[in-house]
């Protein structure tokens, strides 16, 4: 007996009953095309999240003044702790020596705004920080140029503005480069527009002006402390050693002890320190976790449709094997040897649950063309291997019962079967 | 005892059953279908088997067909004791030595006549043109070449039993078991089926087949009557070596 005509009388066995299964197969295709989709809106999601986040730049480190720290510190009795950051803060993470991973330090002091140019006038922030930010922050311009060391260090009042801010106040982006606008009443000239960036936020990241630090704190925040740095790491793989550098660095200058410092989790960290590091690596590892885990529980909830159909595959192929009793007495009559009958019943159950799965992974691909509710769903291609992989080991697992049932019928039974 | 002993030497015993007993269910309620059944078949016989209705007569049959096994006694088919052979060795003799023709013809509906004489080759693993050839041969030997491709529901009872019939011969059995194959007939059909069967055994096929009519039992050489699981008589009608009684050719000779 050749698996091919074991193939033909099953083929044969299945187009007997077409509606019956075509609805099985429907079953399965469900199932697969669940998975296969739901997999995918979930990977969507999940490279979505991802991109967002690489936007920020997955190589960068802020450091913040700590708020957390201040009250621990005062509750521990630690009074001597300076509690913000300084420009010479900045410029210690910038010592190659101590910090080797560590590739630009960008300063930053922001405040609010308004700016103005003839007439029209919109809020903006606006951040005094280094050339270093543009490349560190992912900040391109699309006109014009970027302000240079030079301006920073002589306090030129130039800007670069981000497009909102530039359509804002004048009639196209383009027009704002070598214009002269005001902010808070100091005039600033316009040497770049920013390149537009998604906003990740409820703020418009925008609707930003970017000047030299010196030039900020002469005309608007002052000489006090520097609001955040922003450390971009050699390449992303360092940007975890880079985050040790600076940590025991910082933690040196502001006096924080040992103890308290030896603690190399964020939470001790939060908790004792007067600054913190936000490392954007560790921000895409949370949130790429939790959108795995989003994407398991998708996956489940398909697997368990997949599990359905398998059980209707089992039921459609007792059905079939009761009602086919006296065919299997008369095909032992002639001889059929046990593991024929075995392979036909077998071959239908796979055969019913494969179609589906094929079906199935048609379906899938066609529902991942769609946005489905603001998600570009990304086919896993593993996805695809385990539905169909999974609907075969199906249509076995589920068909070896009725048709081992069918193989181990007595002939003389089933001929008697009316 | 007197046909199977004259016709003994010289002859190659087709069946042979010792003591066959059968019984259905157990307990208070077991039935007793065969109560130690001794008969010998020869090579080329022709036997009617008789008897009233729970006789035992369709016990006897599957025990012979091998679809039933002896609760007691020995079962020798061409010389092998079926009792040792596992479940694919019964298939196998079934279908290399048997061609069984039941009274409700049990071809497989949805298939056409030619798939259903097809079948027991496709199990003997024998490829498509040439099974294709043997089926053909073999629905000729029926006279249904011109009705292969019907589905079973076309066709008249006869005309179904026929291709029973043609399923039966297409692996060259050695012996045809046929179970009441006229039960459902009309008179023609029942002429027909006949004759094909009077041919088959003129031709050397061994024939065993079950009835309760005496005229399609005059068809037989030999008679064996049964009565509460017992054989309580067997009359030769003719020598093994004579061609069937009512053959519709008396001039075709062995």
């Amino acid at each position: 007996m050749k698996a091919a005509e074991v193939m033909r009388f099953a083929l044969h066995g299945l187009s007997a009953n077409k509606l019956r299964s075509a609805l099985t197969t429907l079953g399965v295709l469900i199932g697969v095309g669940a998975v296969i989709l739901l997999v995918a809106v979930g990977n969507g999601t999940s490279k979505q999240i991802q991109a967002n986040i690489e936007r920020l730049g997955t190589n960068t480190l802020t450091v913040f003044s700590g708020g957390f720290g201040r009250f621990a510190s005062r509750a521990s009795g630690t009074q001597s702790q300076s509690t913000s950051l300084t420009l010479q803060d900045a410029e210690a993470l910038a010592d190659k020596a101590q910090a080797p991973d560590v590739y630009s330090v960008s300063p930053e002091t922001s405040t609010s705004a308004t700016v103005t140019y003839q007439g029209s006038s919109a809020s903006a922030t606006v951040t005094g920080t280094y050339p270093s930010y543009f490349k560190a922050s992912n900040s391109p311009v699309q006109y014009g140029t970027y302000f240079t060391a030079t301006d920073v260090n002589k306090a030129h009042d130039v800007a670069v503005i981000g497009t909102t801010l530039a359509e804002d106040l004048f009639t196209s982006a383009g027009d704002a480069v070598g214009q002269s606008v005001s902010i808070n009443g100091t005039p600033f000239q316009v040497v770049g527009v920013l390149k537009s960036k998604g906003s990740t936020g409820p703020s418009d990241v925008n609707s930003v002006a970017v000047a030299p630090f010196t030039s900020v704190q002469d005309t608007l925040t002052g000489y006090g402390s520097v609001g955040e740095i922003l450390v971009q790491a050699v390449s992303p793989s360092t940007t975890s050693a880079a985050d040790t550098e600076i940590t025991a660095i910082l933690d040196k200058r502001l006096g924080v002890s040992a103890s308290s410092a030896s603690g190399s989790s964020a939470a001790s960290r939060f908790s004792s320190s007067p600054f913190e590091v936000l490392n954007q690596t560790q921000l895409l590892s949370a949130s790429t976790s939790s959108s795995h885990t989003f994407t398991v529980l998708l996956g489940a909830v398909a697997a368990i449709s997949l599990l359905v159909g398998g059980i209707g595959v089992t039921n459609i192929m007792l059905v079939t094997v009761t009602e086919r009793t006296r065919e299997i007495g008369i095909r032992k009559a002639v001889g059929a040897p046990k593991g024929a009958i075995l392979g036909q019943f077998l071959a239908e159950a796979v055969m019913l649950s494969a179609f589906g799965g094929v079906l199935g992974i048609a379906a899938g691909f066609i529902g991942s063309a769609f946005t489905i509710d603001g998600v570009k769903p990304v086919i896993v291609p593993s996805s695809i291997f385990l539905a169909v992989g999974v609907s075969v080991l199906i249509g076995l697992f589920f068909g070896s019962y009725p048709a081992n049932r069918a193989a181990s019928m007595r002939p003389i039974e089933a001929l008697r079967y009316e | 005892m007197q046909a199977t002993e004259r016709a003994a030497a010289g002859q190659k015993a087709v069946i042979v059953l010792h003591g066959v007993h059968k019984v259905y269910g157990a307990g208070d309620v077991a039935v007793q279908a065969l109560r130690g059944v001794d008969l010998k078949v020869e090579a080329g016989d022709y036997v009617a088997v008789l008897g009233a209705s729970g006789s035992g007569k369709t016990t006897l049959m599957n025990i012979v067909g091998c679809l039933d096994v002896p609760t007691a006694g020995r079962y020798l088919l061409d010389g092998i004791d079926v009792g040792f052979l596992d479940e694919s060795q019964l298939a196998l003799v079934r279908r290399r030595k048997i061609g069984f023709v039941f009274q409700s013809y049990n071809l497989i509906p949805r298939m056409s006549a030619l798939a259903n004489v097809e079948m027991p080759l496709a199990y003997a693993g024998i490829r498509g043109s040439r099974r294709r050839e043997r089926a053909m041969a073999a629905l000729e030997m029926v006279a249904l070449t011109d009705r292969a491709h019907h589905m079973p529901s076309q066709m008249s009872g006869g005309q179904q039993q026929r291709v029973a019939v043609a399923r039966a011969l297409v692996t060259s059995p050695s012996l045809v078991l046929a179970d009441e194959p006229t039960g459902n007939l009309d008179t023609a059909s029942t002429a027909d089926l006949l004759a094909i069967f009077d041919a088959l055994n003129r031709d050397g096929r061994t024939i065993v087949m079950i009835t309760h009519e005496h005229d399609v039992a005059d068809h037989a050489k030999r008679r064996v009557q049964l009565r509460d699981g017992l054989i309580i008589e067997d009359h030769r009608l003719v020598d093994l070596g004579e061609p069937p009684p009512l053959l519709a050719s008396p001039s075709v000779a062995s």
